[in-house]
């Protein structure tokens, strides 16, 4: 089972937390998602065992929030900001830089399993964009060089310090321990920060390196953001595969639709699986979803059949 | 010249206010023995009086908020706080847990006495990992110093406090849908009736109040009603911190009464626009409010002031734009942000943010027709109160007030075979 004996007894710590049980499923989700690297078919079956579910209403929820996987994703989670004020001042073309780098669409992770690139909608911190995220710790006001060193030091699996590190902000070392303490039982325990070294500059009692990446007092040069606010260079930097207009399934590197469990473990978007994005012919409003299936959320509102433990 | 306050922002000069011991110092956790000394009933005559809105968005009074608690229900009282910044253009609750935590668990004490609150829930995005350990690290220091848990400082009065993230979704900052979203199903909203007031958590008495709200009460429980009414205007009374981004010089949260010119906001707080460009639009409280244009400056940003020149105040999100801002690409982008966080459970913001997005998107790549705007205006006419939150109402804004202010832009993007801005490609959301 994905959650080991040890860790099932904490999860009956985070249940009596709540006045009923079902309260504990999104914190759940998180701890299968920090043993697992993601939420798989398994992790819904048991998760649903402990809380008294079905794994479709399980399912029902695990597809319904963003931050919970569907694959793997790399020790280090990038997220870029793509709402306005971040777009503003540079962050499409920073998404698009790494996304290059790393030869992914967006939503994939690199060869070696270490980078995740996403973009993300606002993350409440407008004042410091662009606003790029590591294991979902700030790293404020890039240019594109800076970001792109930052993506450098993490292929080497080391961690420079957010911006926020003189006032004790740290960079949790895997999206392994971002998920444990995500599930709201404290600091990760010991291997939770994954296999290699764990990163330079972000180690575990919060002690951060003097380098800080950003947060300069002036404001960003102008030139640069006005060339930001673009597209992606090409339709996510790689992996475009040919457009499947009847296509009624997401294609999305994240497989957005999906049930948990229906493709095998492989890591995000490392599978050719089509272009993140589909242009729309000129054709007037739409009249389906047909061929369009990008989101990052399962919008139906009904659960997909008794989906979640068949893929295996 | 209105002058900036200091009531919410007052500890973020000091670095180590977050720690329990410079809280304390700063006269942190000194509403409580002035709670403690009044009758729950008597502090929920305090806030109702004091005039206090919700900092959320929607402007709700306070205090009358409380009062709809359902009583003698023989179930339990819930307190949430709405900690699920992500409007577009709003990092105001953020910085204030990243920087004065302990300001949100002295509010969340004081008022869950007040309605008679034994389990408080703050429930905060996941994304934001820093905001998150500052604000547990400050519940897990008010638990070891006996300010939560069992008889707090001797009062009889009992509260635990759990702090829940969420985990990747805009429409939980709605309180139906958060609540939802708290009892472990996907977050969706509910109608209303009957409100959390009467069935909200667990279908017990619940309200639900966003941070800066919270964090507003033991100020006003500490320096009074009058204090408190000496700032604002009579309808919109108090402080209230005013996040302000885009093509500005000095990018912030600033604080300042109520009923502040945005002018001065954006102008002289801010800094004006970088590199001395014009305004072109701004937006009164994010992206789910109309935006405005140069000549609503003097508008005094409070609840009325911004209802009366046709927006909203919302969470007094400021966001500036340019001259060199594309208004299409503007209204593209916002709308791929509503198109990806509508839950799915109306049909006309389901479909109706997608087609506007597909619309506008064609626009900007220059396959515009001449009946765009026409339709743009009517898919809007279509969701505006056909939903069931404010969500699909909030993706509208920004396309029926583009239209409005700035209708040649868009005929231009059809007439001219694309946009007629510099560096102009489409911006579509590759995800």
């Amino acid at each position: 089972m994905p959650l080991s004996d040890q860790t099932l007894a904490r999860a009956e710590e985070l249940i009596a937390r709540y006045p009923q049980r079902r309260s504990a499923l999104l914190p759940i989700l998180f701890l299968l998602q920090a043993e697992d690297g993601y939420v798989s078919p398994a992790g819904v079956a048991q998760a649903a065992q402990l809380l008294g579910l079905t794994k479709a209403e399980v399912g029902a929820v695990a597809t319904f929030y963003t931050m919970f996987r569907r694959r793997p994703v790399g020790k280090y989670l990038v997220s870029v900001c793509k709402t306005l004020p971040c777009q503003l001042r540079g962050s499409r073309e920073i998404s698009a830089a790494i996304a290059e780098r790393l030869d992914v669409p967006l939503g994939g992770t690199d060869q070696s399993g270490m980078v995740t690139i996403e973009e993300v909608e606002c993350l409440a911190a407008c004042d410091g964009a662009p606003v790029v995220q590591v294991n979902t710790e700030n790293y404020e006001r890039l240019s594109t060089s800076e970001a792109m060193e930052l993506l450098e030091s993490l292929l080497r699996d080391e961690v420079p310090p957010p911006t926020f590190a003189a006032d004790g902000s740290v960079t949790e070392p895997s999206t392994a321990a971002l998920h444990w303490r995500l599930a709201g039982l404290g600091d990760p325990p010991a291997g939770f920060a994954g296999t290699a070294a764990a990163g330079a500059g972000a180690s575990a009692n919060g002690q951060a390196g003097e380098r800080s990446i950003g947060r300069e007092p002036s404001p960003p040069e102008p030139t640069e953001q006005r060339e930001a606010g673009e597209p992606q260079p090409s339709e996510g930097a790689g992996a475009a595969a040919p457009e499947a207009p009847t296509e009624p399934e997401p294609q999305d590197p994240e497989a957005a639709h999906e049930a948990p469990g229906d493709e095998g473990p492989a890591p995000e978007g490392t599978a050719p699986e089509g272009s993140p994005e589909r242009r729309q012919p000129a054709d007037g409003p739409p009249t389906g979803r047909v061929a369009d299936g990008g989101e990052g959320r399962d919008r139906s509102s009904t659960a997909p059949p008794d989906e979640a433990g068949e893929g295996r | 010249m209105t002058e900036q306050v200091q009531v919410l922002t007052s500890r973020w000069g000091e670095p180590d206010a977050y720690q329990l011991g410079k809280f304390r110092e700063l006269d942190g956790y000194a509403s409580l023995d002035a709670a403690f000394g009044k009758s729950p009933e008597d502090l929920v005559q305090v806030v109702k009086d004091s005039g206090l809105r919700g900092r959320g968005g929607a402007g709700f009074p306070t205090g009358m908020k409380w009062g709809f608690l359902a009583k003698g229900t023989g179930k339990p009282t819930y307190l949430v706080v709405n900690a699920d910044e992500s409007e577009p253009g709003t990092f105001k609750d953020m910085e204030l847990l990243e920087r004065d935590p302990h300001a949100l668990v002295e509010g969340v004490i004081v008022s869950s006495y007040a309605i008679g609150c034994r389990n408080a829930f703050i429930y905060l995005r996941g994304e934001c990992g820093w905001p998150g350990r500052r604000l547990q690290a400050a519940i897990d220091a008010a638990y070891d110093d006996g300010l939560l848990g069992r008889n707090i400082k001797g009062s009889g009065f009992d509260l635990d406090v759990v702090l829940h993230r969420g985990a990747g979704a805009y429409i939980c900052g709605e309180e139906t849908a958060l609540l939802s979203s708290l009892e472990g199903q996907r977050g969706q909203p509910k109608l209303r009736p009957p409100f959390p007031a009467v069935e909200g958590l667990y279908r017990a008495p619940t309200t639900v109040n966003n941070v800066e709200t919270i964090a507003t009460v033991p100020w006003i429980v500490r320096n009074g009603v009058d204090w408190f009414r000496s700032m604002g205007s009579d309808k919109s009374p108090g402080p209230k911190l005013f996040s302000v981004s885009g093509d500005v010089v000095r990018p912030g949260n600033y604080e300042f009464p109520l009923g502040v010119p945005a002018r001065e906001v954006i102008m002289d707080a801010a800094g004006g626009l970088l590199d001395g460009k014009t305004l072109k639009a701004w937006t009164p409280g994010g992206s789910s409010t109309p935006m405005l244009t140069a000549d609503h400056l003097d508008t005094p940003m409070d609840f009325e002031g911004i209802t009366g020149a046709g927006s909203l105040l919302g969470t007094a999100a400021v966001m500036v734009f340019s001259e060199d801002v594309c208004m299409v690409r503007a209204c593209l982008n916002f709308t791929e942000f509503y198109a990806h966080e509508s839950c799915g459970k109306c049909t006309p913001c389901r479909e109706g943010t997608d087609w506007m997005r597909k619309i506008l998107s064609r626009l900007e790549s220059g396959q515009g027709r001449p009946d765009d705007m026409d339709t743009l205006k009517d898919i809007c006419d279509s969701i505006f109160g056909r939903v069931f939150c404010a969500l699909g109402d909030g993706a509208t804004s920004p396309i029926v007030s583009a239209l409005k202010f700035f209708r040649d832009e868009f005929d231009e993007h059809v007439s001219g075979g694309g946009c007629p801005f510099p560096g102009a490609r489409v911006a579509v959301a590759a995800h």
